[in-house]
Protein backbone atom coordinates (compact mmCIF):
# COMPACT_ATOMS: atom_id res chain seq x y z
CA UNK A 1 0.00 0.00 0.00
CA UNK A 2 0.90 3.73 -0.57
CA UNK A 3 1.85 6.34 1.96
CA UNK A 4 -1.62 8.21 1.54
CA UNK A 5 -3.69 4.34 1.90
CA UNK A 6 -1.40 3.63 5.29
CA UNK A 7 -2.42 6.99 6.74
CA UNK A 8 -5.87 6.65 5.65
CA UNK A 9 -6.25 3.26 7.58
CA UNK A 10 -4.23 4.33 10.61
CA UNK A 11 -5.87 7.34 11.20
CA UNK A 12 -9.64 5.30 10.60
CA UNK A 13 -8.47 2.78 12.86
CA UNK A 14 -7.55 5.20 15.50
CA UNK A 15 -10.84 7.45 15.28
CA UNK A 16 -13.36 4.75 15.00
CA UNK A 17 -11.62 0.80 15.81
CA UNK A 18 -13.73 -0.46 12.86
CA UNK A 19 -14.91 -3.87 12.72
CA UNK A 20 -14.22 -3.73 9.02
CA UNK A 21 -11.85 -1.82 7.30
CA UNK A 22 -11.42 -1.83 3.08
CA UNK A 23 -9.18 0.33 1.90
CA UNK A 24 -8.91 0.64 -2.32
CA UNK A 25 -6.60 2.97 -4.43
CA UNK A 26 -8.94 3.51 -7.64
CA UNK A 27 -6.83 5.94 -8.83
CA UNK A 28 -5.82 3.93 -12.06
CA UNK A 29 -9.55 4.53 -12.94
CA UNK A 30 -8.87 7.92 -13.39
CA UNK A 31 -5.92 8.72 -14.88
CA UNK A 32 -5.98 11.95 -17.19
CA UNK A 33 -8.63 12.86 -14.80
CA UNK A 34 -8.76 16.49 -13.60
CA UNK A 35 -8.55 14.94 -9.91
CA UNK A 36 -4.92 13.15 -11.25
CA UNK A 37 -1.66 14.35 -9.41
CA UNK A 38 0.75 15.71 -11.49
CA UNK A 39 3.15 13.13 -10.54
CA UNK A 40 1.20 9.97 -11.51
CA UNK A 41 1.59 8.11 -8.87
CA UNK A 42 -2.23 7.88 -7.71
CA UNK A 43 -3.46 7.57 -4.14
CA UNK A 44 -5.84 10.77 -5.81
CA UNK A 45 -9.12 8.21 -5.64
CA UNK A 46 -10.23 6.13 -2.76
CA UNK A 47 -12.76 3.81 -2.05
CA UNK A 48 -13.34 3.36 2.12
CA UNK A 49 -15.48 0.92 3.49
CA UNK A 50 -15.68 1.67 7.19
CA UNK A 51 -17.66 -0.56 9.54
CA UNK A 52 -17.93 1.32 13.10
CA UNK A 53 -19.95 1.10 16.06
CA UNK A 54 -18.77 4.70 16.25
CA UNK A 55 -21.33 5.17 13.38
CA UNK A 56 -24.51 3.56 15.44
CA UNK A 57 -27.75 6.30 15.38
CA UNK A 58 -25.74 8.49 13.25
CA UNK A 59 -27.40 9.53 10.08
CA UNK A 60 -25.07 9.55 6.70
CA UNK A 61 -24.23 12.91 6.14
CA UNK A 62 -23.01 13.10 10.25
CA UNK A 63 -21.05 9.65 9.39
CA UNK A 64 -19.12 11.34 6.39
CA UNK A 65 -18.48 14.33 8.48
CA UNK A 66 -17.35 12.34 10.76
CA UNK A 67 -14.77 10.84 7.90
CA UNK A 68 -13.80 14.00 6.15
CA UNK A 69 -12.85 15.90 9.68
CA UNK A 70 -10.25 12.57 10.05
CA UNK A 71 -8.77 12.76 7.16
CA UNK A 72 -8.52 16.70 6.32
CA UNK A 73 -5.24 16.57 5.88
CA UNK A 74 -4.88 13.89 3.17
CA UNK A 75 -8.06 15.30 1.44
CA UNK A 76 -6.28 19.25 1.93
CA UNK A 77 -3.26 17.84 0.38
CA UNK A 78 -3.98 15.10 -2.27
CA UNK A 79 -6.60 13.09 -1.72
CA UNK A 80 -8.99 14.10 -4.56
CA UNK A 81 -12.57 11.82 -4.02
CA UNK A 82 -13.32 9.68 -1.39
CA UNK A 83 -16.19 7.19 -1.79
CA UNK A 84 -17.34 6.13 1.21
CA UNK A 85 -19.54 3.24 2.63
CA UNK A 86 -19.66 3.55 6.65
CA UNK A 87 -21.84 1.30 8.39
CA UNK A 88 -22.74 0.25 11.93
CA UNK A 89 -22.75 -3.35 12.98
CA UNK A 90 -25.28 -5.52 11.96
CA UNK A 91 -26.46 -2.70 8.72
CA UNK A 92 -25.09 -5.03 6.41
CA UNK B 1 -21.33 29.17 9.27
CA UNK B 2 -22.23 32.83 10.26
CA UNK B 3 -18.69 33.36 11.47
CA UNK B 4 -17.22 32.67 8.53
CA UNK B 5 -19.39 34.18 6.51
CA UNK B 6 -18.64 35.04 2.75
CA UNK B 7 -20.23 37.59 0.00
CA UNK B 8 -20.74 34.02 -2.01
CA UNK B 9 -22.95 32.35 0.66
CA UNK B 10 -26.34 34.93 -0.12
CA UNK B 11 -25.83 33.70 -4.24
CA UNK B 12 -26.15 29.82 -2.70
CA UNK B 13 -28.76 30.74 -0.25
CA UNK B 14 -30.39 32.08 -3.51
CA UNK B 15 -29.79 29.38 -5.65
CA UNK B 16 -31.58 26.90 -2.95
CA UNK B 17 -34.09 28.88 -1.71
CA UNK B 18 -35.31 30.09 -5.63
CA UNK B 19 -35.34 26.14 -6.69
CA UNK B 20 -36.37 22.73 -5.03
CA UNK B 21 -33.63 20.84 -5.95
CA UNK B 22 -30.14 22.23 -6.39
CA UNK B 23 -27.11 20.13 -7.45
CA UNK B 24 -23.93 21.93 -7.08
CA UNK B 25 -21.50 19.95 -9.63
CA UNK B 26 -18.52 19.91 -12.11
CA UNK B 27 -19.84 20.49 -15.05
CA UNK B 28 -23.49 20.96 -16.49
CA UNK B 29 -26.24 18.42 -16.26
CA UNK B 30 -26.00 18.12 -19.76
CA UNK B 31 -22.27 17.95 -19.91
CA UNK B 32 -20.97 16.52 -16.45
CA UNK B 33 -17.10 16.73 -16.30
CA UNK B 34 -16.43 14.52 -13.38
CA UNK B 35 -17.96 10.93 -12.91
CA UNK B 36 -19.47 11.16 -9.74
CA UNK B 37 -21.82 14.40 -10.73
CA UNK B 38 -22.95 12.10 -13.56
CA UNK B 39 -24.04 9.87 -11.18
CA UNK B 40 -26.16 11.93 -9.32
CA UNK B 41 -27.64 13.29 -12.75
CA UNK B 42 -28.54 10.42 -14.03
CA UNK B 43 -30.27 9.63 -10.30
CA UNK B 44 -32.19 13.08 -10.42
CA UNK B 45 -32.63 12.83 -13.72
CA UNK B 46 -34.11 8.91 -13.99
CA UNK B 47 -36.37 9.93 -10.69
CA UNK B 48 -37.65 12.73 -12.75
CA UNK B 49 -37.30 15.82 -10.53
CA UNK B 50 -36.52 19.26 -12.18
CA UNK B 51 -33.61 20.38 -11.01
CA UNK B 52 -30.75 23.11 -11.37
CA UNK B 53 -27.14 22.42 -11.68
CA UNK B 54 -24.36 25.01 -10.79
CA UNK B 55 -21.62 24.84 -12.22
CA UNK B 56 -18.20 24.85 -9.64
CA UNK B 57 -16.08 24.45 -12.55
CA UNK B 58 -17.43 28.15 -14.11
CA UNK B 59 -16.79 30.40 -10.67
CA UNK B 60 -14.01 29.54 -8.03
CA UNK B 61 -15.63 32.09 -5.42
CA UNK B 62 -18.81 29.25 -5.37
CA UNK B 63 -16.22 25.84 -5.77
CA UNK B 64 -15.04 27.01 -2.41
CA UNK B 65 -17.25 29.01 -1.23
CA UNK B 66 -20.02 25.75 -0.66
CA UNK B 67 -17.23 23.69 0.55
CA UNK B 68 -17.55 26.41 3.55
CA UNK B 69 -21.64 26.63 3.53
CA UNK B 70 -21.96 23.04 3.43
CA UNK B 71 -19.12 22.00 5.94
CA UNK B 72 -18.37 19.25 3.30
CA UNK B 73 -14.77 19.21 1.37
CA UNK B 74 -16.35 17.29 -2.05
CA UNK B 75 -18.19 18.09 -4.76
CA UNK B 76 -21.47 17.14 -5.68
CA UNK B 77 -23.49 18.39 -3.11
CA UNK B 78 -27.38 18.04 -3.70
CA UNK B 79 -29.37 20.26 -1.77
CA UNK B 80 -33.48 19.75 -1.58
CA UNK B 81 -35.58 22.60 -0.41
CA UNK B 82 -32.97 24.55 1.09
CA UNK B 83 -31.14 21.37 2.90
CA UNK B 84 -28.13 19.65 2.40
CA UNK B 85 -28.61 16.58 1.42
CA UNK B 86 -25.15 14.78 0.74
CA UNK B 87 -22.86 14.20 -1.64
CA UNK B 88 -22.72 11.50 -4.16
CA UNK B 89 -22.21 8.16 -2.15
CA UNK B 90 -25.22 9.37 0.43
CA UNK B 91 -27.61 10.55 -3.05
CA UNK B 92 -26.89 6.63 -4.88
CA UNK B 93 -27.49 4.83 -1.41
CA UNK B 94 -30.38 6.83 -0.59
CA UNK B 95 -31.53 6.23 -4.69
CA UNK B 96 -30.97 2.75 -3.98
CA UNK B 97 -32.92 2.74 -0.67
CA UNK B 98 -36.01 4.06 -2.18
CA UNK B 99 -35.13 7.10 0.11
CA UNK B 100 -34.50 9.88 -2.61
CA UNK B 101 -37.70 9.21 -3.55
CA UNK B 102 -39.91 9.41 -0.26
CA UNK B 103 -37.95 12.72 0.47
CA UNK B 104 -39.20 14.91 -3.00
CA UNK B 105 -42.36 13.07 -2.24
CA UNK B 106 -42.86 14.37 1.70
CA UNK B 107 -41.17 17.69 0.48
CA UNK B 108 -43.20 17.78 -2.90
CA UNK B 109 -40.60 18.91 -4.92
CA UNK B 110 -41.37 19.89 -8.82
CA UNK B 111 -41.06 17.06 -11.66
CA UNK B 112 -39.01 17.70 -14.44
CA UNK B 113 -41.56 19.22 -17.32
Amino acid sequence: MGEYSNRIAAKLTAAFQPTRLDIVDDSSRHHGHAGEHPDGGGETHFNVAVESAAFAGKSRVERQRLVYGVLADELKERVHALALKLTAPGEG
Amino acid sequence: MSENEQPIFAEIRKDIADNDVVLFMKGTPMFPQCGFSAAVVQVLTHLGVKFKGVNVLANDEIRNGIKQFSNWPTIPQLYVKGEFVGGCDIVREMAEAGELQTLFDEKQVAKAS
